[in-house]
């Protein structure tokens, strides 16, 4: 049989937050409906993801005929479950706006320039010790409609499928010198301390003498829990 | 010279003081070009549904389309449906995904290189629906009745929501433990029903059909 995986801890947000707007209309009202792990959440296409997606494209920098506008990094760290057991071999799925806080997509209606040799879609695959990297710039703030002079912080968008369907993640990478984190409502969905899990780290190591700036961001994914159901139900 | 030091850390998820599980956060409305690759809703064939490449200039789609998929057993279906908000609105920014088992009931992880993987996703359009091209999954470890997982992603979701899509005439659903657990008023909205050609499973964030949701 397989293990199961531990539950969601304290520091993941509520679906509904308000000042959060568009969560009022879309969160659910009834209480979820908690329901032991079979077979379906133990498991996931966690060794078949080049076969789903395709290869890997851990540099963002490359895509296009010319280098993107933008101040270079490299962002670096591990994929580990909450026990600091690596995550090896999961795919990240990475997106996110061009260094002037614009996306590439026709919804994305602010005035900021697009940027023709940045498109920022890309995936890595964590190694065996679930190390992953990959070399992008570094996003722009971009406003947004949620309330009067809203601004989000400067993030990347990350997408994990760990192991299985339990471990499923999506999530946002912020930069530790960014004062937009501490008034935006997404990040705020999260409480303090929380919130700072979602911060990336400067790095110096990492940071490539004449090249680029380096970031480290551990991404952390349900562990395994080996407490049955009815025990963890009456706890 | 300088030395090489890095600057005092703040407080984050390399300190072990705060090391946890990382906090979900919504994919927003722009994730188009970044997370739907070529082919993503159709599980048996090469049909390109699932992504909206409408949404981006051509040069900017990205997303490989991975190769052919092969011979797969089982019956072929299709399932739709819309994704509504609380005012019963088309959610125009939603993402869908799927997991389940094969015709047989057995879920393949991808280390075997044959064999059907019961992954996928898709994008909705403006009016709200998604589509999938897939097989009828058959029954899993002979306890639970012929079923798909679905997370539901997107702008103003924070965190996937979970939830489980049954077939209408199914037999096995009577029996089955995780449905059990469920108020007989709500089942209902876990259950897929025939219409055409296709299984209708519409998601109701929330509301009076709201649909239920799953703690896992
Ligand atoms: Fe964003």
């Amino acid at each position: 049989m397989n293990p199961n995986f531990k539950r969601e801890d304290a520091g993941q947000p509520p679906s509904l937050h308000a000042p959060y707007a568009s969560t009022v209309p879309r969160s659910p009202r009834q209480p979820l409906v908690r329901i032991p792990h079979t077979l379906t959440e133990t498991t996931g296409p966690s060794n078949a993801w080049p076969r789903l997606m395709g290869g890997a494209m851990a540099d963002l920098t490359t895509q296009h005929k010319a280098m993107p506008q933008g101040q270079r990094i490299i962002v670096s760290g591990r994929v580990l479950d909450e026990d600091g057991r690596p995550v090896p071999n999961t795919v990240m799925e990475i997106w996110q706006a061009n260094a002037a806080g614009r996306y590439i997509h026709k919804k994305d209606q602010w005035d900021a320039p697009l940027d023709p040799n940045f498109t920022g879609a890309g995936r890595v695959i964590t190694d065996d010790e679930g190390r992953y990297q990959f070399v992008s710039i570094r996003p722009g703030a971009y406003p947004w409609g949620n309330h009067h002079n809203a601004w989000r912080p400067a993030h990347i968008h990350l997408s994990l499928l760990g192991p299985a369907f339990a471990t499923r993640l999506v999530t946002q990478m912020y930069f530790p010198d960014d004062p937009l984190i501490e008034i935006d409502p997404i990040a705020n969905a999260v409480p303090l301390p929380y919130r700072q899990r979602l911060v990336s780290r400067f790095d110096i190591e990492t940071t490539k003498p004449n090249w680029a700036l380096g970031y480290l961001f551990d991404v952390v994914l349900r562990g395994r829990d080996q407490t049955p159901f009815e025990d963890d139900h009456h706890a | 010279m300088h030395d090489q030091v890095n600057p005092a850390p703040r407080l984050d998820n390399q300190d072990p003081v705060l090391f946890g599980q990382t906090p979900s956060q919504t994919v927003g409305p722009f994730f188009h070009y970044g997370l739907p690759w070529k082919g993503c809703a159709d599980l048996i064939g090469d049909s390109e549904i699932g992504a909206r490449p409408e949404l981006f200039p051509a040069e900017h789609y990205v997303l490989a389309s991975p190769t052919a998929k092969g011979e797969v057993a089982g019956e072929p279906i299709v399932i739709e449906g819309a994704v509504l908000d609380a005012d019963g609105k088309a959610v125009s920014d939603a993402m869908i995904e799927i997991w389940q088992a094969d015709a047989a009931g057995r879920y393949v992880d991808g280390s075997s290189h044959s064999g059907f993987i019961g992954w996928g996703r898709a994008s909705t359009g403006e009016d709200g629906v998604y589509r999938f091209v897939t097989i009828r999954p058959g029954r899993v470890d002979d306890q639970q009745a012929p079923h798909i997982a679905i997370g539901v992603f997107g702008r103003g979701v924070i965190k996937r929501l979970a939830t489980r899509l049954y077939f209408e005439d199914d037999a096995a659903n009577a029996a089955d433990p995780i449905l059990a657990l469920v108020p007989a008023e709500r089942r209902q909205t876990l259950i897929a029903r025939k219409v055409g050609q296709a299984w209708r499973f519409d998601i109701v964030l929330q509301g009076d059909r709201e649909t239920v949701f799953f703690d896992i």
